[in-house]
């Protein structure tokens, strides 16, 4: 047992972490927004080139993976930058592909996904996220039928998240597969999605936290800062307490990949990161509510993406259906 | 190294050894409550039990008792102990902190002669840290060590000290320098006799009435200077420098509250898994996997060379609040039968409602995060 990532691991991190510094996210996150994907596109590329999409795709269709432990380790930068984009349906498509019975799909599609050459969206439930500018645009319909599907017709409906734009699916488009290689291969991607969407989720989590800290060491009331205030201290200690303890729960979870261990890690690490960006609104206090003022890149995602992908009850669910007599852990 | 979360075949061997050793000897029936005469006693009888066949302190050197079995086999059996359903531990207050002390600042000879009677359960040892007028201030502390022939002689008066109604030994901190600059200045570490002439206990009801504390009151009590843990004057940064390290790892085991969790599912599931109490549940079960893991990792780190430090305030603040809830949400599943105290959800109750009291209060242990992790300025608390 050696619970800690390895040094390559932890520099692959840093790594994304000064290239997505370097690249100015905020200003992507506002083009990104306003429908205007140029800036966007090209971080994309960047993160390809990192490997990120790569980490989902098996040896077999030219990525790297599957690697959930680096794949989560490089969600928690991306969420720490507020990158836009169908990063976790990317991923989701990656797995899913990989998990039907049927290599023929996986092989037609997943090499330009791993390189980044394309982007992919997936609608499981309701909605395709940013289905207007995905190359590959899936969506199950029912419990056994995969479908490529057209380009959305209609416009999308905004996301509480403005970087977020969301599509219907349109009916028709190319039947995949069908029957219960669907369905397996479905859990399977949502076992991906909740993993990545977790390890986004602390990102923005952890985002949050260090922006509110400089910013109450700053902000000065009463003659001092007003983070020398006991109930200012408390809430942000209260921040980094459900952050720290969610995060080895995410590696944990990339490690197994049991459906137990990812629906905790989604569960804890949302519910952090939805914490700490209530937190950081309150201390940040007006300035905080804007739209304006960078703090809302994340203040809104960490709401978008408690619900992503299972929703903290959907999540306890799942953890609590698999119980029987044994050892929960 | 690469991360990885099983355990070797050897640690597994461990565990599969403390798993048949168990089976085969905790008590068919839960002991009295500790906290009571009758209690105290059977859980010394454990402790007994436990060191004959050296499974009471397995992480000491086997000089003293234990198996030298590292970090990982400490935790390993700990989840096994609290699967099993074994009782409390009468011994924590020593083992937990006295005994880092003693192997960090003790001499060779105090090791020899207090470790051993300590990990059989011979000498039950209570804390003596609190003051009327010192609680969370606790360097305001007064209670005197004053100098003569020998050793020194300790007056004033201790309070909350946790099972010293019925244990045999205490240790604390003492002023043996009035008039410092500082308050945490001129303390001296101390160990002492409760039995010793000159020193009354006595026994403080808990919110149940069980005298799970005590206040003692001293009157010129003499300790010799063997007794002086490290040196004298020394006391706070002797107390201090074993608070950082894996002390916070030990204090609260992750498989305590891994049993705990799973006997709040099957209580539930028990139930007919009512959707009233289902998010409580599944939160306890992810919080002590979270708290598992947590632990694993701070291991490993430590076992890496790093020092624990400020980070063992998180530790505190989550396990203290985690039990709260997950007892009060074993209580209300219980309806009716949840109000009863002699039951073993109603006393984990009782005890859980103290955790966030001490140990350092989660509010000062709030400010440390704070403080030393987030790096805040200091203000008024």
């Amino acid at each position: 047992m050696r619970f800690l990532l390895d040094t390559e691991q932890r520099a692959f991190a840093d790594t994304l972490d000064t290239m997505l510094t370097a690249a100015d996210t905020p200003a992507v996150v506002r083009d990104w927004s306003r429908g205007e994907h140029t800036s966007g596109r090209a971080l994309w590329r960047r993160v390809a080139e990192a490997g990120v999409f790569a980490l989902a795709v098996p040896e077999a269709y030219e990525g790297l993976g599957p690697r959930p432990v680096e794949l989560a380790v490089a969600f928690v930068e991306l969420g720490r930058h507020a990158v836009p984009g169908p990063l976790v349906e990317t991923v989701t498509t990656a797995a899913l592909l990989t998990a039907l019975d049927d290599t023929g799909p996986a092989k037609r599609l997943l090499p330009a996904l791993a390189s980044g050459e394309s982007t992919a969206t997936l609608a499981v439930g309701p909605y395709a996220l940013d289905a207007d500018l995905a190359d590959v645009r899936l969506a199950v319909s029912g419990p056994s039928e995969l479908r490529l599907t057209p380009a959305p017709g209609g416009p999308h409906r905004p996301s509480l998240d403005p970087a977020r734009r969301l599509f219907s699916p349109p009916p028709g488009g190319e039947i995949l597969a069908t029957g219960p290689q669907v369905t397996t291969a479905t859990a399977v991607a949502l076992t991906w999605a909740r993993l990545a969407t977790a390890a986004q989720a602390l990102g923005v989590g952890l985002a949050l936290l260090d922006r509110t800290v400089t910013y109450v060491k700053q902000r000065v009331q009463f003659g001092v800062p007003i983070g020398s205030f006991q109930a200012v201290k408390h809430r942000l200690a209260d921040a980094k307490i459900a952050l720290e303890f969610a995060r080895p729960l995410l590696l944990g979870a990339a490690l197994t990949m049991t459906e137990r261990d990812v629906a905790a890690a989604k569960v804890m690490a949302c519910e952090a990161a939805y914490t700490t960006a209530r937190t950081a609104l309150q201390l940040h206090g007006a300035i905080g509510y804007t739209a304006e003022y960078d703090l809302s890149l994340w203040l809104t995602k960490a709401r978008a993406l408690r619900t992503a992908w299972g929703s903290p009850d959907e999540c306890r669910a799942a953890l609590l259906r698999g119980l029987s007599g044994d050892r929960p852990w | 190294m690469t991360v990885d979360l099983a355990h070797s075949p050897a640690d597994e061997a461990f565990r599969a050894e403390a798993r048949t050793w168990l089976r085969a000897h905790v008590p068919a029936v839960p002991l009295p409550s500790l906290e009571t005469e009758e209690g105290f006693a059977a859980h010394r009888a454990w402790e007994a039990e436990l060191a004959a066949d050296r499974w009471s302190v397995v992480s000491w050197p086997t000089a003293y008792g234990g198996r030298d079995a590292g970090l990982i086999r400490w935790l390993l059996f700990e989840e096994e102990y609290y699967a099993a359903g074994a009782p409390g531990r009468v011994s924590q207050n020593g083992i937990n902190l006295l005994a880092p002390t003693l192997f960090d600042h003790g001499t060779e000879e105090q090791r020899a002669r207090v470790l051993p009677p300590m990990a059989s359960g011979e000498v039950v040892w209570a804390q003596a840290w609190s003051e009327p007028e010192a609680g969370s201030d606790l360097a305001s502390l007064r209670s005197r060590a004053v100098r003569t022939d020998g050793g020194w002689l300790l007056s004033g008066q201790k309070t909350w000290s946790s099972r010293a109604a019925f244990a045999d030994r205490a240790f604390g901190l003492f002023r043996s320098e009035p008039d410092t600059p500082k308050p945490h200045q001129g303390l001296t570490y101390l160990m002492f006799d409760l039995r010793a002439p000159g020193v009354t206990v006595r026994p403080i009801g808990r919110l149940d009435g069980k005298p799970a504390f005590a206040e003692l009151f001293l009157d010129e009590v003499f300790v010799p200077d063997e007794d002086v843990i490290g040196e004298p004057g020394q006391g706070w940064r002797v107390a201090m420098s074993t608070a950082g390290n894996e002390r916070g790892l030990t204090l609260r085991s992750p498989g305590r509250f891994l049993a705990s969790a799973a006997r709040l599912s099957e209580l539930w599931q028990a139930q007919g898994r009512p959707h009233s109490t289902s998010e409580r549940v599944a939160d306890a079960l992810i919080g002590a996997r979270a708290y598992q893991l947590f632990t694993y990792a701070a291991a490993s780190r430590f076992l890496d060379g790093a020092s624990i430090g400020p980070e063992s305030s998180l530790n505190k603040v989550f396990w203290s609040e985690y039990d709260i809830a997950l007892h009060e949400t074993a209580l209300d599943l219980l309806g009716p039968e949840g109000e009863p105290a002699d039951t073993d959800w109603a006393e984990g109750y009782v005890f859980s409602l103290a955790g966030p009291i001490y140990a350092g209060t989660n509010e000062i242990q709030r400010d440390i995060i704070a403080e030393r992790l987030l790096g805040l300025p200091k203000g008024r608390r």
